[in-house]
């Protein structure tokens, strides 16, 4: 049963890192160039293959053939370790998220291989996976600190310090901010969370109760108040997280050349640029998980899928999951292009006066809202 | 020296919680990939395929060429005017004398090799006006490629072939004396 477990693990995780999470980085980095451009009213790169879109192909062949220089000055061991410690955490972070409910294999397959085990649509399924993903994500700013220093230049080491200030100012937030939703459903294993929300509407649709697409239920929407305020502080401490516009300090090409990364070329680089997108995309993920129903339908249409399925509407729900993702990668990319970057002081001012407070006040209101609704 | 105390603008409660601005930020980016997509922004010209050349003023001043009269008699007389006035020294001049049984052996010299090394030419265009003939102009060719130094180097032919005929102005070899 063992070898069972572990080659579906290893297939998931080859599908998940290799076919989904990685091409849809390369493909936001061609959607982050084209939409920037639309909005300069210019139309980005569209002379490699259809719209440009072989683009990303063109621009992954120019990573590897790069001379990879390591400066003279550095401290080889952390230089080439940090992008490493960058790209792994975001990586394995997709680990616990849940991209479907279970697959149950077509009966000749059954038969060959002897099981009629279903294999479940998440590559671990941990009864903690957002603890679980808090714990790695924040993993990733070794990988911005250890580059910055090791670099041995002002640039990078600016970087590497306003990142270090930058976590510890919006991490808390974020933690804080997801608690009212653990509340609400009374449990931390991602799938349930999804599988309640299946049923009983999106955490961010007040007008969707169990059975009722268009239902007036005082609960649901008095709880659609901290689950929107949540979401919010959420929001912009994933925008912290993942070193986007406005919080991208640690990067800031107008300020620190290229911040952490300026003494960097070729692969090294390119991992830090896989792991700054690779991070926006399992951040999308886990915010979807959350608060906009993961893998399912909205309005009850994917309550019937929550037990075993077969392989078609298991990449099915994949698919849901996936365009989702897709657009709130475009609502990054959006965000980036239209926002300045935030002032160092003013983002620990935001990160503890502001999101910490908030957050901590949403948890009280939560609780008093659902001992007033039991 | 007097100084001007500047006083910093006063917020209301929805500008200092900044979502206010967010969202009429992201509606104004918005709003420009709307306009880009129902074609009301003039975006940048996409060059190979759409070109300026309609555009270009009549004193343009893009690659120099030799010019044939309405003989067909090449107009330069290999005075090399052209080669001692040129600033980077992009001409080189071969003249030769033309034979007594030419039609034209009156006019006595022509260039044998006339190479203008387009790596070298700056557009001034001191050669067109320094010109006694009338036989070196600066056309509106302005893409000039080539993928090795001696492609860039326009021989006599290839001139010629830019420049083309012009008619007019220089009558004085016309009439037999």
């Amino acid at each position: 049963m063992d070898w069972f477990l572990i080659i579906t693990t290893l297939i998931k995780i080859v599908v998940v890192v290799f076919l989904a999470i990685l091409p849809s980085v390369a493909y936001s980095v061609y959607f982050e160039r084209r939409v920037s451009a639309w909005i300069q009213d210019r139309l980005g790169p569209n002379r490699v293959g259809p719209l440009g879109l072989l683009q990303p192909i063109a621009d992954g062949l120019k990573f590897l053939l790069k001379e990879d220089v390591t400066p003279g000055h550095v401290n080889k061991f952390y230089f080439w370790l940090a992008p490493a410690l960058v790209l792994v955490p975001a990586l394995v972070t997709c680990a616990v998220l849940p991209f479907g409910s279970e697959m149950q294999l077509p009966l000749w397959l059954q038969d060959l291989i002897g099981t009629k085990a279903n294999i479940p649509m998440v590559i671990a399924d941990l009864d903690t996976g957002p603890l679980f993903i808090f714990a790695i994500s924040s993993l990733g700013v070794y990988g911005i600190v250890l580059a910055g220093w090791a670099s041995n230049s002002k640039y990078p080491f600016l970087g590497g310090v306003r990142s270090s200030s930058q976590m510890i100012s919006y991490e808390i937030a974020l933690g804080l901010s997801i608690v009212p939703l653990l509340m609400i459903y009374g449990d931390l294993h991602l799938g349930k969370i999804v599988a309640a929300q299946a049923k009983e509407g999106w955490s961010l649709l007040p007008f969707w109760t169990e059975g009722h697409a268009f239902a007036f239920d005082l609960k649901k929407i008095a709880l659609a108040v901290p689950v929107g305020i949540s979401f919010i502080v959420f929001m912009t401490a994933i925008f912290a997280e993942t070193n986007r516009v406005p919080f991208d300090l640690a990067e800031c090409e107008t300020e620190l050349v290229g911040g952490y990364h300026t003494e960097y070329s070729s692969m090294k680089f390119a991992l830090f640029f896989l792991g700054e997108y690779a991070a926006m995309i399992v951040g999308s993920c886990f915010a979807v998980t959350l608060f906009f129903g993961g893998w399912t339908l909205p309005f009850g249409l994917s309550a019937q899928q929550l037990g075993a399925v077969g392989p078609g509407i298991a990449l099915f729900q994949f698919l849901t999951l996936f365009i989702k993702v897709f657009l709130f990668v475009l609502f990054f990319i959006w965000v980036r292009w239209t926002l300045p970057r935030f002032r160092y002081d003013q983002l620990m001012r935001l990160g503890w006066v502001w999101l910490f407070e908030i957050a901590l006040v949403n948890i009280i209101l939560t609780a008093g809202l659902l001992i007033a609704f039991r | 020296m007097a100084t001007k105390l500047v006083e910093r603008p006063k917020l209301n409660f929805f500008e200092k919680i900044y979502l206010s601005s967010i969202l009429h930020g992201l509606a104004l980016t918005f709003g420009h990939i709307v306009r880009l997509f129902r074609g009301k922004t003039k975006v940048v010209m996409q060059y190979p395929e759409e070109k300026w050349d309609s555009n270009l003023p009549e004193y343009y001043r893009g690659a120099p060429a030799l010019v044939t009269d309405e003989h067909g008699r090449e107009r330069c007389v290999a005075c090399q005017l052209c080669e001692f006035i040129c600033p980077p020294r992009a001409i080189t001049i071969t003249p030769e004398e033309i034979p007594n049984n030419d039609p034209w052996a009156k006019v006595e010299k022509r260039p044998k090799a006339f190479e203008i090394d387009m790596i070298r030419c700056i557009y001034c265009g001191m050669c067109e006006e320094v010109c006694p003939e009338q036989a070196i102009f600066l056309r509106k060719d302005y893409a000039i490629t080539g993928e090795s130094r001696a492609e860039m180097v326009h021989d006599k032919r290839k001139l010629y072939e830019i420049g083309g005929v012009r008619t007019g102005l220089v009558n004085k070899w016309n009439e037999l004396k």
